[in-house]
């Protein structure tokens, strides 16, 4: 499983909220994050690859080659590194590196190295401090910012506190203290992502990306919300995984054309309309997944593309 | 070897260098950015783009976007010493511990027409006929391929793309204000002279911004 990305790939990936906030705005106080114009909610990007490299470094606890460059909290790295030796023979303390030649060898010698042990750098990239080049790794792995598919409310709910945090708040409040939480009814987001086959098994630009990796990723865009739990969250779920494999490295198809192939409708008693349409005006607001359906346009499907469905 | 292409999408960033802490993009995308998606397109070390003319189809908006980000960097030198190890104790960087709230003024809604024409440099072996980079560039721009997916200013805000065949009419427009003078903008960078930064006087006309050639007099250091 370790041989690298060789197909292009593409994928949608939906997934909702419930009483939550996806991700706060830390320009609008931690608000659920909008875009202003349509007052659809917004993830970014980074979002989610947080939460894929939290999910990432929990499956692959103790695992050499899957840590997680970027942690988050209290680092996780202890004594798990006995397998080095195992996984990486060539590298040992009697390694010769000033004997290379080229600082630029060196320097591919370090980014390699850094690909092999750190799932994240492997599949984000990373920037290194080198003069070099190579010392920044553009990985194949990249995300859009995730959408509401319509409009969202944000409610801002107060909350009470049973206890004060200094002396001097007890006695002037009486004990309590008052909170705000900013929660999203309901909302169904939609994120479209893309891995470039040839900035995996290029073999200067490659990070090594593999088969095994892809397979980590689509997990981890399956289940990161499953480990992600918090009073702030709700319920968040991944609802539908979408992934457009083409044939070749560069490509078989448009990738919008394939993206356009994937729609989502509103659902309301047995009744399926376009989102927008005047004939949902009516309707009550959407608040849950059952509330919308997505279909694939799986007709007249370019050549050399595969649509698979996690 | 002209070629001409369109390229949209939802947001976009050409961060000005001058603010590039809390990152504002310039009003429209840059030569250097657009010679960036060509190569995501279709490179090889015997061929060097060179950005004629941009089209704005758009009109020109600005969203703010706040987000957590990592103020460090990875160090080499502790990857190198790690590496020498064998082992990587305490490699990595905490984000909570290194957090930079950043803000970042972004386009929204974008789309050009970058109209390009390419060199052969010092390196073009002698399979490399121009007229095989452009048949590669062509095919693979007209058919949705690349090599990595190309962005606008950068990698959160894919670009979509489409190959302008010739005698193909431009897309249409919905742009506002067809002439602006945007000041001075980045062309490109200087890679064979210490990554030197060159700008230009990007004046946009009729919705067109004629960028001058790289080495132009007009093109300043």
């Amino acid at each position: 499983m370790s041989t690298p990305v060789t197909q292009r790939h593409e994928f949608v990936l939906y997934f909702d909220v419930t009483n939550g906030n996806p991700n706060g705005d830390p320009d609008a106080g931690n608000m659920p994050r909008l875009d202003p114009e349509t007052n659809q909610g917004l993830v970014s990007d980074v979002a989610l690859k947080r939460k894929v490299r939290n999910f990432v470094a929990l499956v692959k606890d103790q695992e050499p080659g899957f840590e997680i460059y970027m942690t988050e909290g209290a680092t996780l790295n202890n004594q798990h590194k006995k397998a080095w030796a195992a996984l990486l023979p060539e590298v040992s303390r009697d390694d010769e590196f000033k004997r290379l030649p080229k600082d630029q060898q060196k320097a591919q010698a370090l980014t390699r190295w850094m690909c092999t042990n750190f799932w994240d750098i492997r599949t984000f990239g990373a920037v290194m401090t080198t003069g070099v080049n190579a010392g920044q790794v553009r990985g194949p792995v990249q995300f859009g910012f995730a959408k509401s598919v319509e409009r969202i409310l944000p409610l801002e709910i107060s909350i009470t506190r049973m206890a004060a945090t200094t002396e001097k708040d007890a006695e002037e409040k009486g004990g309590r203290t008052m909170g705000r939480k900013h929660i999203v009814p309901y909302g169904l987001y939609r994120v479209q992502g893309f891995v470039s086959a040839p900035l995996a098994s290029h073999p200067t630009k490659g990070t090594g990306f593999s088969e095994g990796d892809l397979e980590l990723l689509w997990q981890a865009l399956g289940q990161m919300f499953d480990h992600d739990r918090s009073a702030a969250r709700g319920e968040m779920a991944s609802r539908k995984l979408i992934v457009f494999r083409h044939q070749s490295a560069l490509g078989n198809a448009q990738a919008q054309s394939l993206f356009d192939r994937v729609k989502t409708w509103r659902v309301h008693e047995g009744s399926v309309q376009e989102i927008g349409s005047t004939a949902t005006d009516n309707w009550p607001p959407a608040r849950k997944w059952e509330d919308y359906k997505v279909t694939i346009d799986r007709e007249a499907v370019p050549a050399g593309v595969e649509i698979l469905e996690y | 070897m002209a070629v001409r292409v369109h390229i949209w999408g939802e947001r976009a960033c050409f961060t000005r260098p001058e603010m590039k802490v809390e990152r504002v993009s310039y009003d429209v995308i840059t030569p250097s950015a657009a010679r960036g998606i060509l190569e995501a397109i279709h490179w090889k070390p015997a061929i060097r783009w060179h950005v004629d003319r941009i089209h704005v189809l758009r009109p020109i908006r600005f969203q703010s976007i706040r987000r957590n980000e990592v103020g460090a960097k990875a160090s080499a030198a502790n990857a190198a010493s790690a590496m020498k190890r064998g082992t990587t104790d305490g490699l990595g960087i905490a984000v909570d511990e290194n957090r930079q709230q950043r803000a970042a003024l972004v386009l929204v809604d974008v789309a050009y027409v970058i109209e390009a024409h390419f060199s052969m440099t010092g390196r073009a072996g002698p399979e490399d006929s121009p007229a095989k980079h452009i048949a590669m560039f062509n095919r693979r721009a007209a058919q949705g391929q690349c090599f990595h997916r190309p962005c606008l200013g950068t990698r959160e805000f894919p670009a979509e793309f489409a190959l302008i065949e010739e005698g193909e009419a431009l897309p249409h427009s919905t742009l506002d204000k067809p002439d602006a003078d945007f000041g001075w903008m980045l062309h490109d960078i200087d890679f064979a002279r210490g990554n030197e930064s060159r700008f230009f006087r990007a004046q946009m006309q009729g919705g067109v911004i004629e960028v001058p050639p790289f080495d132009a007099e007009t093109v300043m250091r």
